[in-house]
């Protein structure tokens, strides 16, 4: 179960902002986190917390393909990130990378910025702590849901390497 | 029932029927990275405890965003990238060479390949017939060693061209047009897919440059029939061998149907900070431009050269508004040299910078000072994007660059053609 205040954004969030190239060549992601939202939210590396949830509309993580944007992300502390729709290069970065995302149009509607959430991943039900509201995000397919409990893709793959050759 | 040119290719390349909605695992013809998310992709590589390269032959390193190399610290990250190509046998283009995307195109997509790279502009050569997409650099490593990733097939949106480009318009206002239509995410998830009656009235520098922008509507991909213009640009890059006919089926799927009239368009610029706040040109008059920026993998190519050469010929840019081009490969850089452009631009006041990136994506050269507005051909006018959260960027066609270097202000090219 996650459990965090939600940070939350508007439509359009992208990895320029979330993650900007000057600092593409730093690769401990804690030290990229030192960065992350710079651009957009000065104040965020101030406000957060470990275990937040970070929100946004439509299209978060639209533009650059950069895989630093969900390790930024999460670095800084984020459980998950809850928005109405994700753009599809930062999706498939961030289950791989092991930063959960989950798609819930009602969640974001009844949220502010400051809200407590629960959210439990395996059920997909996220609640607005705060204001005693339950929503459910769309499930993943099975083998995206196996590379995130492998703990991304990288683990994924090692593990079916070794197997393989078994 | 028949088939989009998403589903053609990635059932060739899957094996399978590959319908709208499915996830498949293909083949990958083509795996390239750059040297912003290759060193992140070979740490990857090496992490998986994946070896060695499934294809190194059709596996290409690109140094293309920050060169020659401003820091020592980048220096590094190049030094990374140069070994491992040195170690796995994968393809390497270095500084000097040109944009990864506009070399790929000219030396290394074919009609019908599935490519992917840590790059989202990778759509890029699906001007050429391509299924050609953007991921991550763990994609992208896994690929690299698997030689097949796994794809959700898209939805596409079948989008028909009709008439003829006029005076002073070309394909940065069609696709900057389109992309205003759809929104910046109204083709997540999904395919672009040109065709239409005046399909030959696009040439193929401009198919690339709709191909480039597809993803800034969130675009998979975005894919021109490769027909017989595609079959003579490939004679003339020296191989004619690597065409095929690529065509979706008449009685395709589609999600949705756009039109567009090529008659009606006009120069079309989109303001800061999102590429879907476009605008005409000639609304935007008055608005001061510091700096204008010919070049990038969407508008740095020889046509786009020569319509900037052309109206600037004999004439001076404005005295506050500097003028920086950078030609997207070195085939471009001689040939511009040959036919004059560059000399021409460079007496009209250009500063030209090595094929590469240049100031795009705010790396080196050209980042913009606080409160400074740059007009760009380039594909993203993202807040920060070129270096400074503080500047602004308008994205137009070559043309439009052109006539807003001479006037200082947002112009419409057809005021000085």
């Amino acid at each position: 179960m996650l459990k965090g205040k939600v940070h939350k954004y508007g439509a359009d969030v992208n990895t320029d902002v979330i993650i900007p190239a000057r600092y593409l060549n730093i690769y401990d992601a804690v030290e990229l986190a030192k960065h992350c939202m710079e651009d957009i939210d000065e104040d965020f590396l101030k406000r957060v917390a470990p275990g937040d949830i970070m929100m946004a509309t439509t299209n978060f993580g639209c533009g650059s393909s950069r895989e630093h944007a969900p390790m930024a992300i999460k670095a800084a502390g984020i459980s998950c990130v809850i928005a109405k729709s994700f753009a599809r290069i930062f999706f498939r970065n961030s289950i791989n990378i092991g930063l959960p995302l989950l798609e819930c149009e009602g969640a974001v509607d009844n949220t502010e910025t400051g809200d407590i959430m629960e959210v439990d991943l395996s059920s997909g039900e996220i609640k607005n702590v705060t204001k005693g509201l339950t929503f459910t995000a769309s499930p993943y397919p099975d083998f995206m849901t196996e590379i995130i409990s492998s703990g991304g893709l990288i683990e994924y793959t090692k593990k079916r390497l070794t197997s393989e050759r078994v | 029932m028949g088939k989009t040119l998403a589903e053609k290719i990635l059932s060739a390349r899957s094996g399978n029927n590959a319908r709208a909605g499915d996830i498949v695992i293909a083949q990958v013809d083509l795996v390239f990275v750059q040297d912003t998310t290759g060193p992140l992709t070979v740490r990857q590589f090496q992490k998986s405890g994946l070896k060695k390269l499934a294809k190194p032959e059709r596996t290409a390193v690109f140094i293309d965003h920050a060169v020659p190399s401003p820091t020592h610290t980048l220096s590094n990250d190049h030094l990374v990238l140069r070994r491992f190509a040195g170690e796995t046998g994968a393809m390497l283009s270095d500084v000097g060479e040109g944009v990864c995307h506009q070399l790929v195109a000219e030396s290394l997509a074919r009609p019908g390949d599935v490519i992917v790279a840590s790059d989202s502009h990778t759509v890029t050569a699906g001007g050429l017939g391509a299924f050609a997409t953007g991921m991550g650099s763990s994609d992208v490593a896994v690929a690299m060693g698997l030689g097949k990733t796994w794809f959700r097939v898209p939805e596409s949106i079948r989008i028909t061209v009709a008439g003829k480009f006029q005076k002073g318009v070309s394909a940065k206002d069609l696709i900057l047009h389109l992309i205003g239509r759809l929104g910046a995410d109204g083709a997540t998830y999904k395919a672009l897919e040109f065709g239409g009656d005046s399909i030959k009235e696009i040439s193929m520098s401009q198919r690339f440059t709709i191909a480039n922008m597809a993803v800034e509507a969130g675009a998979k991909a975005g894919v021109f029939p490769a027909d017989e213009l595609t079959r003579d640009y490939l004679s003339e890059q020296g191989r004619g061998t690597d065409y095929q006919p690529v065509f979706p089926d008449a009685d395709a799927v589609y999600e949705q149907t756009m039109q567009i009239d090529l008659n009606n368009l006009e120069p079309t610029v989109a303001k800061p900070h999102t590429v879907d706040n476009v605008a005409l040109a000639r609304e935007l008059k008055g608005t001061k431009i510091q700096q204008v920026f010919i070049g990038t993998c969407t508008n740095g190519r020889l046509d786009d050269l020569e319509i900037a050469a052309e109206i600037l010929k004999g004439k001076k840019r404005y005295s506050g508004t500097r003028l920086i081009v950078a030609p997207a490969s070195r085939q471009v850089l001689m040939a511009s040299l040959e036919k004059g452009y560059l000399q021409t631009l460079i007496a009209a006041g250009a500063t030209v910078l090595p094929p590469g990136c240049g100031p795009c994506l705010g790396l080196h050269q050209g980042a913009l000072g606080d409160e400074e507005a740059c007009l760009s051909t380039s594909n993203r006018n993202f807040k920060g994007r070129m270096g400074n959260p503080r500047g602004f960027v308008y994205l137009g066609s070559p043309a439009t660059a052109a006539a807003t270097a001479l006037a200082g202000e947002i112009t419409d090219p057809r005021e000085v053609m």
